[in-house]
């Protein structure tokens, strides 16, 4: 080599620029803020980390919304992003806290359960950073994450993920997935902590349902339905014909398995008196054998090779050329949970939420998911957080 | 961040820094010399924590 200096600098420049254009887009995501305007409902604003100190200023730490009722009553959770990259559950969530109001009992929401995740990305596999969707006043942003927290929050993972308690063997990349943490540790690894705080808050304020939002492939046995363990199926049964005759959508009632651990369905309801429930939507885009990963097909779920495969009758779900679009699964999150609360109260009066000024999947599948956020330029700055 | 993280980071730095070296010290291939830097390419994103 005549010249070794000059090919190490060109080189060098060259991989530092693809390190540059690669490393940018990565680090903008991570600091990318979603707005979100708390509505008339939202009494207080409080951090997960407040119920657990050793999760307090972490990168974990998320924000808990709590919707406080003019009368006493019962006391509700609902959590989102458990896997970031499900985010029906996310918008959900986000129309609760900008549209609700609670008229009797407490309702907390947590819109980003796992934060490391929302700032985690799956470029790898293609997946879009953002989604946009579309509103009267413009395109509201959201950061698209991932099923697993950040390495960069919780590293190195084990060969092998002991679930604390019961020691079972799990996926070593299941000790950043905070749907097999539970109930967590207070002094456990970055994620046990999240689940371990979460439980705090179940136990020590007396939460009466919780409620967790998720999104399932359609080739996946287990999606478009509600997880209940036994204490919770007579509730969920109950919702689950409800919005089946009165809104016409399908959300079967599945049994958490007593032998698989660390899901909030199954260890919420053994370590507190917590009634748990998981909900289900579809979500095309995380199905294997789909085209691109491309936003469009996770706000309309449409993809010509599920459709041939709901023609072989591979898929679990009813899937034609409509394909499953956003607003259908935030509607059926908003309608299945709403419900939940309704027959739980009808049960427990002394311990009812009632709940007003939220859309239900009718509202979601006319008016779209855009028309229940609102303008964060327009809005008193006092009632907008960062998620 | 825990102290096996720190030590993970420490690793990982090292790691870097043989790298680095043996790419300083490559005098004749230049295949060799961009496998220095693509190898090292994740490990400085880490330490950066980007990703």
């Amino acid at each position: 080599m005549k010249n070794p200096k000059a090919v190490k600098i060109v080189l060098a420049v060259a991989v530092a620029a693809l390190a540059v254009a690669g490393g940018l887009p990565l680090h903008k995501h991570r600091r990318y803020r979603m707005p979100v305007v708390a509505g008339p409902g939202v009494t207080k604003v409080v951090k997960l980390g407040d119920f657990a100190p050793r999760l307090k200023g972490s990168k974990a730490d998320t924000d808990v919304f709590v919707l406080e009722g003019r009368e006493p009553g019962g006391k509700a959770l609902f959590i989102a992003n458990t896997h970031a990259n499900e985010p029906a559950g996310l918008l959900a969530c986000l129309i609760l806290i900008e549209n609700a109001v609670v008229e009797k009992g407490t309702l907390y929401v947590i819109p980003v359960f796992n934060a490391s995740a929302s700032r985690n990305t799956k470029p790898g596999d293609g997946y879009p950073l953002y989604f946009d969707i579309p509103t009267d006043w413009g395109a509201k942003r959201f950061r698209m994450g991932n099923r697993d927290a950040s390495p960069l929050e919780q590293w190195p993972d084990p060969d092998v993920f002991i679930h604390y308690p019961d020691r079972q063997l799990l996926s070593y990349i299941d000790i950043r997935n905070t749907n097999r943490t539970w109930p967590g540790r207070a002094n456990g690894p970055l994620m046990e902590r999240v689940t371990f705080a979460a439980m705090e808050l179940l136990r020590n304020h007396n939460v009466d349902a919780a409620i967790d939002f998720h999104g399932a492939e359609t080739m996946f046995p287990v999606t478009n339905c509600i997880v209940a363990p036994e204490k919770s199926s007579k509730i969920a049964t109950l919702a689950s014909m409800t919005v089946k005759a009165m809104e016409g959508f399908d959300s079967h009632v599945e049994p958490s398995p007593k032998n698989f651990r660390g899901l909030s369905h199954r260890e919420i309801g053994d370590f507190a008196e917590t009634m748990p429930f998981l909900l289900e939507a579809p979500i095309p885009f995380l199905d294997q054998p789909t085209g691109p990963k491309t936003v469009k097909l996770l706000l309309d779920g449409k993809d010509p090779f599920l459709l041939s495969l709901a023609k072989k009758k591979k898929l679990f779900v009813p899937y034609d050329e409509d394909g499953w679009p956003m607003e259908k699964r935030v509607g059926q999150h908003l309608s299945t949970a709403l419900e939940i609360l309704r027959q739980f109260s009808k049960r427990n009066a002394e311990r009812s939420i009632v709940i007003s000024g939220a859309p239900r999947y009718a509202d979601l599948v006319r008016d779209g998911v855009g028309k229940y956020f609102h303008d964060p330029a327009k809005a008193d700055p006092k009632s907008i957080y960062y998620e | 961040m825990n102290v096996i993280m720190i030590l993970y980071y420490l690793i990982t730095a090292f790691i870097v820094g043989v790298l680095a070296w043996n790419f300083v010290r490559e005098k004749k291939s230049a295949n060799d010399m961009l496998l220095y830097l693509l190898v090292i390419l994740p490990l400085v994103l880490r330490l950066l924590r980007v990703k």
